[in-house]
């Protein structure tokens, strides 16, 4: 069963949607923005240049953190760069371009309009960051430095050194302390959202619980906005940060929310591969790596099965044994290929045994061929940091030269495999990124809208800063024109009592199971369960079984948890089991969805449906908002023919 | 109870005090996070303590409260510009050596061993890191003077020490910031009250 929603995209061709929108909006006065207050759930890139341009046009922001400061926020970890359609290079970029690669990357199920805006203010967040004093890297003559990332064929991607997050994160940290300074903005760290109130049909604050004190407290406000990240993390091993979760995703959804595409979990391909067994994530070796580094599994089985059992090292394959599978396969793209056709390209050799470490699991990342060609000061210029941090975690230095034969120089090659990194699903937003409840917005990665059903390299970080800096400052005032007429919402009000109380049982209810089972032991086997059965390779056979295997676990959890410690105070276990408790459901949410997509396409790939070659196999499907089982997803609508982008239709919903 | 996020040595959440050093690190370059069992023996005794400066009270073992960070970045470690229209990114051409160098700079994550690692508590490499970063770009220029005396009135007000030059944290930064910056952040501070 389908329902009809409206994403309320703007009349007019593609190229013109935004402007039109901007042109006929409502908008708040200057006096009246003074009188409102908005909530900004998260700082990461989206939440803090969100909070910090709402508090410059005046609004009163209250703004909110897990960590014990605003520049903690994951954003902070990502490193190869950030896209934007400038076309410095001269090699044929545009907007035009930018949107047409990312909709493509995106296997045709993003939402066209949404991508476009994408684009088009793409190029004023690269002005924004250099005017904050974000140090990109740059050429000898001055200007901006660009490189290029998976899934396209432009040098589009402005970075800083191998720590572009970091460097975009402090920028919009930075503005947002201006802003802290101005009186405009709250910071209310070390709390955490776990509920949304409404009143009358709209979002009107939040209860939070003060890490620190343990307490919940009340806070209302004119709209709601969440940036609060993906949801990898239900996983447990992923390139996430031990902090995050989708708990007040989960709320938003459990009050009504639309969540969209949750089986559009993007598996990168570049990640320091599994270890052991108490292991507490995987560290990403960013995608920029694909620029200069080769990746190879040895050609012969025999060799493989040395380099498994530890007789031989990769180094000492000589080159014309070594099968670059990437660039054999896809001559056009070669190593920078999307990252869920780059992902599958890793699992299928591993699968047929061509596996280099001793769990089989893990592929070659070898950069002798760029070494020898630019020097090592040039790679150590642009990779630095990474190669520091792959020695650091594995002992290896990949900047170092172990043999020479026939004219060639062997470095020791990275190890890598796929692993969790990214979640294209998301809570569902219109084009105001407004979510399906009244006042409550969703920006960043906690949002489903710009990626479809894949998201190319370098593009969350233009995205999150999108929607903060130039997109939800309008739309939010095209709801909240109306607001300025009416009171403050006083928390006193029943709604926030009643919240508050079913917070409160909810957390009594774990707290009182005492089993004897701690939150980790039985996050790592949800983390198993969703690896295995939706995973890089779903079937159907899997899925249910990855179901009734998650159902069997929210048994174990509900009936067998154990929290040590008081429900007063600091209580990170009890934070923790919180977080799990949405992360079962939201495994539950993916395994429905992956079982209901009967396709492959983008992060989503169904053993029953792909192409001779191994290639994802699209079909177009029921759009909309459905019931599965019981629980609702929305689904975006696949292209007729791969090829063709029409731009002056209303195309995804 | 301890703080901890990333596990790969860039939020800077981790602040431990391992064997008597900041990240318990005797070469530079790594957190708490980035230290791997691997690099100690069997029967070895770790200590453990958290950060120790009046600017860290302590929350709950080796939990502490880095707010004034936060302070001190708040009271100037921006450029002062909406999120609007600015100029074209190329408009202004920045050296590369300068770019390098004002990332270096930037590095910083902000977790605080520099102040623990300090006979004195001083803050400096931290608010002289941000400063540096800025000091080195022509859209921090415009306000190099203002954000100079105010962060160091604000690390001040905080309770951080002053610097006497030990170098101690230099040696435990985990992003290898040097006292080059401090030297800087002393000269744009002289610079801003002799035109006073």
């Amino acid at each position: 069963m389908a329902i009809n929603i409206d994403s309320k995209i703007p009349e007019g061709p593609v190229a013109e949607k935004w402007s039109n929108y901007k042109a006929h909006q409502r908008l708040v006065n200057p006096k009246n923005k003074l009188k409102l207050d908005v909530i900004v759930v998260g700082t990461g890139l989206a939440g803090a240049s969100a909070a910090a341009s709402l508090g410059e046009m005046g609004f009163n922001v209250l703004n909110f953190c897990i960590q014990d400061s605003p520049r903690r926020a994951h954003s902070i970890a990502a490193q190869g760069g950030i896209n934007a359609a400038k076309n410095y290079q001269n090699d044929g970029d545009s907007v035009y371009r930018l949107f047409y690669d990312t909709v493509k990357g995106g296997d045709y199920r993003a939402r066209e309009a949404n991508v476009y805006r994408l684009a088009e203010v793409s190029n004023s967040i690269i002005d924004q960051c250099v005017a904050q004093g974000v140090p990109f890297a740059r050429e000898y003559g001055g200007t901006l430095a660009n490189r290029s990332f998976g899934g396209a064929q432009v040098s589009r991607t402005f970075y800083a050194k191998g720590q572009t997050g970091q460097q975009l994160l402090l920028g919009a940290y930075s503005a947002l302390s201006a802003q802290v300074n101005a009186g405009k903005v709250k910071l209310y760290t070390r709390y955490e959202m776990l509920d949304v109130v409404i009143i009358d049909g709209k979002a009107r604050g939040i209860i939070a619980k003060n890490l620190v004190t343990g307490k919940l407290e009340r806070f209302s406000a004119n709209a709601v906005v969440i940036a609060t990240g993906g949801y990898g993390n239900t996983y447990f091993l992923s390139t996430n940060a031990m902090g995050c979760n989708c708990t007040a995703a989960m709320s938003c959804y459990r009050k009504g929310a639309y969540f969209a595409n949750p089986c559009y979990v993007q598996i990168h391909p570049t990640c320091i591969p599994v270890h052991g067994d108490k292991q507490s994530k995987l560290t990403l070796m960013s995608e920029s790596l694909r620029n200069d580094g080769r990746i190879w599994v040895p050609k012969k089985l025999e060799d493989a099965k040395a380099l498994q059992a530890g007789t031989k090292e990769g180094w000492e394959i000589p080159e014309e044994d070594r099968d670059y599978y990437l660039e054999r396969r896809y001559p056009a793209f070669g190593n920078l290929v999307p990252r869920d056709v780059a992902s599958r390209a890793a699992k299928e050799r591993c699968d047929k045994g061509f596996g280099v470490n001793n769990t089989g699991l893990a592929v070659f990342l070898d950069f002798s061929e760029s070494i020898q060609r630019l020097g090592i000061d040039v790679i150590r210029q642009r990779y630095g940091n990474l190669f520091d941090m792959y020695e650091e975690i594995t002992d290896v230095n990949p900047g170092e030269k172990r043999t020479s034969k026939n004219g060639m120089d062997y470095y020791n090659p990275m190890m890598i495999f796929p692993a969790i990194h990214y979640t294209m699903g998301g809570i569902w937003v219109d084009y105001e990124l407004q979510t399906s409840i009244p006042g409550l917005f969703a920006i960043g990665e906690c949002n489903f809208s710009d990626h479809g059903a894949n998201r190319l390299g370098a593009s969350a970080l233009m995205q999150g800063l999108a929607d903060g800096y130039f997109v939800l400052p309008y739309t939010i005032q095209n709801y909240l024109a109306d607001q300025s007429i009416w009171p403050r919402i006083s928390t006193d009000a029943p709604e926030f009592a009643e919240v508050e109380k079913a917070t409160e049982e909810r957390i009594q209810k774990l707290m009182n199971i005492k089993g004897k089972r701690s939150v980790d032991s039985i996050h790592k086997e949800l983390g198993h369960i969703c690896w295995e059965y939706i995973g890089m390779g779903r079937t159907k056979e899997g899925l249910e079984k990855g179901i009734k295997l998650i159902d069997e676990l929210r048994k174990e959890f509900d009936t067998n948890l154990f929290i040590p410690g008081s429900r007063e105070g600091l209580n990170v276990e009890l934070d923790k089991a919180i977080h799990l408790d949405d992360f079962i459901t939201m495994g539950k949410l993916i395994a429905y969805d992956a079982l209901s997509r009967e396709e492959s396409c983008g992060g989503h790939f169904r053993e029953e449906h792909q192409t001779e070659e191994g290639e994802a196999k699209r079909e177009l499907l029921l759009c909309g908002l459905l019931e599965v089982s019981g629980q609702r997803c929305y689904r975006t609508r696949a292209h007729q023919g791969a090829s063709r982008i029409r731009s002056n239709q209303s195309t995804n919903p | 109870m301890f703080d901890h996020d990333c596990r790969e040595g860039i939020c800077g959440m981790c602040s431990l005090y391992i064997n008597g050093t900041p990240h318990g690190k005797t070469e530079r370059g790594a957190t708490t996070c980035q230290l791997y069992m691997r690099k100690f023996n069997e029967g070895d005794v770790i200590t453990i303590e958290p950060w120790r400066s009046a600017g860290f009270p302590v929350i709950k073992d080796c939990m502490v409260d880095r707010s004034a960070f936060d302070k001190i970045i708040q009271a100037g470690g921006y450029t002062t510009v909406r999120t609007g229209a600015p100029q074209d990114a190329n408009a202004i051409l920045i050296p590369k050596e300068d770019a390098d160098e004002a990332m270096d700079c930037a590095s910083c994550i902000g977790c605080g061993a520099c102040v623990a690692a300090c006979k004195n508590g001083s803050a400096m490499l931290f608010v002289s890191s941000k400063v540096s970063q800025l000091a080195l770009l022509p859209q921090g220029r415009v306000e190099a003077a203002r954000r100079a005396k105010a962060m160091v009135a604000k690390m001040d007000e905080l309770g951080f020490g002053n610097c006497t030059n030990t170098r101690a944290c230099e040696a435990v930064c985990p992003k290898c910031e040097t006292i080059a910056n401090i030297a800087r952040l002393n000269r744009e501070f002289i610079k801003a009250k002799l035109a006073d």
